[in-house]
């Protein structure tokens, strides 16, 4: 396989050709934030985190680390003072954009959205918070879902849809109407095609999916089970 | 040296940032050889006194009330630290603003759920008038320094003043200081 040189904060390293950046700086130990990036599924980079500086002859731009392959002499730098803060700005208005309540929600403590908030150095949103209407639905026997807490990541919709193959997810409205919603907007308890198999809420990066009956700070995630299901299917090892 | 003239303030808040603050146990002696608690919910200081350095104000701007202290606060002090994620974020108390206007709460809490003697509550003067939103502090007036945390530890509550007592900033980033929740 072709390989490909690239500098990324200054630092050579290599790359399989028709790697992303996000993959080749993983390889290499270079930590690049992510939200909507789960391994295993295809890559939308919607939540924007992984935005990196590509250095080129007309200038810098921002490219996503997650959807940008890489290519031969390629400049990267993925943490500079204007980087971090548009990271910042993006976590604060995923906080102000939701019902994003830390202190009763059920992954308190074991969130992405709130680790990011530490890495980014959130200490306050400085954007209006919206405090918007969201549905929470309960129809399901043993999932939860409440669209408050979604940031929008589309994970679930990805990882039902790629590794369960149900596709109960989808993406619906547009702006602040966005829903994320199941079998074609139905209570999701009504879903005959849902599997119970539990991707989604393994996949959620937030607390928007939940196991029922999980107090505030209870709910911990599986994510070696993602994992072993994406290993299995790619390098066919069937056992954990 | 003369000492540091601090106060805390109780607005839409359980209080649990104070009972964090007295968490801190007999570190509260050592911060007493630095600091006059001339203003607090745990001192029996009825009006807000000029001239203070430090305020740590727990709680969101729920009612009139609220914003009348908060105004009040920020004039007469040099240094507010926005205290806990009431005060930060709204957090709990915001989480009526998803029904509305105060209208809508009030007839939802009193009316709806109201089971014995179902009424509004009407006493001017007496109960502040619930604001339709209810906001983070620093939406209504300008903070210097934030302490998040749902309570903040004891621990946490230290270190970030510690450090401003001696005429330090204290650095606010981790894990450890500024978690939310």
């Amino acid at each position: 396989m072709a390989v490909k040189y690239i500098r990324v904060n200054g630092k050579m390293i290599s790359a399989r050709a028709g790697e992303t950046i996000l993959d080749a700086a993983k390889d290499a130990n270079i930590h690049i934030p992510r939200l909507c990036h789960l391994e295993g599924v295809s890559d939308v980079a919607a939540c924007r985190l992984c935005l990196v500086e590509l250095e080129t002859d007309r200038g810098s731009r921002l490219v996503p680390a997650c959807a940008t392959p890489v290519e031969e002499g390629m400049t990267v730098n993925t943490h500079n003072e204007k980087i971090n803060e548009y990271r910042r700005m993006i976590i604060e208005l995923l906080f102000a954009e939701g019902n994003h309540v830390c202190a009763v929600c059920v992954v308190n403590g074991n969130c992405e959205l709130q680790d990011l908030a530490i890495e980014v150095g959130m200490d306050h949103s400085r954007f209006e918070y919206r405090f918007p209407v969201r549905e929470v639905d309960l129809t399901h026997q043993i999932f939860g879902k409440d669209q408050g807490r979604c940031i929008f990541c589309t994970r679930c919709v990805r990882v039902c849809d790629e590794i369960e193959g149900a596709h109960v997810w989808d993406v619906a409205g547009r702006g602040h109407n966005l829903q994320i919603v199941s079998g074609l907007k139905q209570p999701w308890g009504n879903v005959d095609a849902c599997t119970k198999c539990g991707k989604c809420v393994e996949s959620c990066p937030t607390g928007s999916l939940f196991f029922k009956g999980s107090a505030v700070s209870e709910m911990q995630r599986d994510s070696g089970k993602l994992e072993f299901l994406v290993q299995a299917r790619d390098k066919h090892e069937w056992t954990r | 040296m003369s000492k540091i003239r601090l106060a805390t303030v109780w607005l839409a808040g359980c209080s649990g940032c104070h009972m964090s603050f007295l968490d801190l146990d007999e570190w509260l002696f050592d911060l007493a050889t630095f600091v006059d608690v001339v203003h607090s919910p745990i001192a029996d200081v009825k009006e807000y006194p000029d001239n203070v350095d430090v305020c740590l104000i727990e709680g969101a701007i729920a009612n009139e009330e609220n914003l009348e202290i908060a105004l009040n606060v920020r004039k007469k002090t040099k240094f507010v630290i926005s205290f806990g994620d009431c005060a930060i974020t709204a957090n709990v108390p915001a989480m009526r603003n998803m029904l509305g206007k105060a209208d809508s709460v009030l007839k939802r809490a009193y009316l709806e759920l109201g089971e014995v003697n179902p009424q509004l509550p009407y006493e001017p003067g007496i109960v502040p008038v619930l604001l339709d939103r209810v906001t983070p502090l620093h939406e209504v007036i300008d903070i210097d320094m934030y302490i998040p945390g749902c309570p903040p530890s004891a621990q946490r509550i230290k270190e970030a003043i510690a450090p401003l007592v001696q005429g330090e900033k204290p650095v606010m980033e981790g894990r450890e200081m500024i978690k939310f929740g």
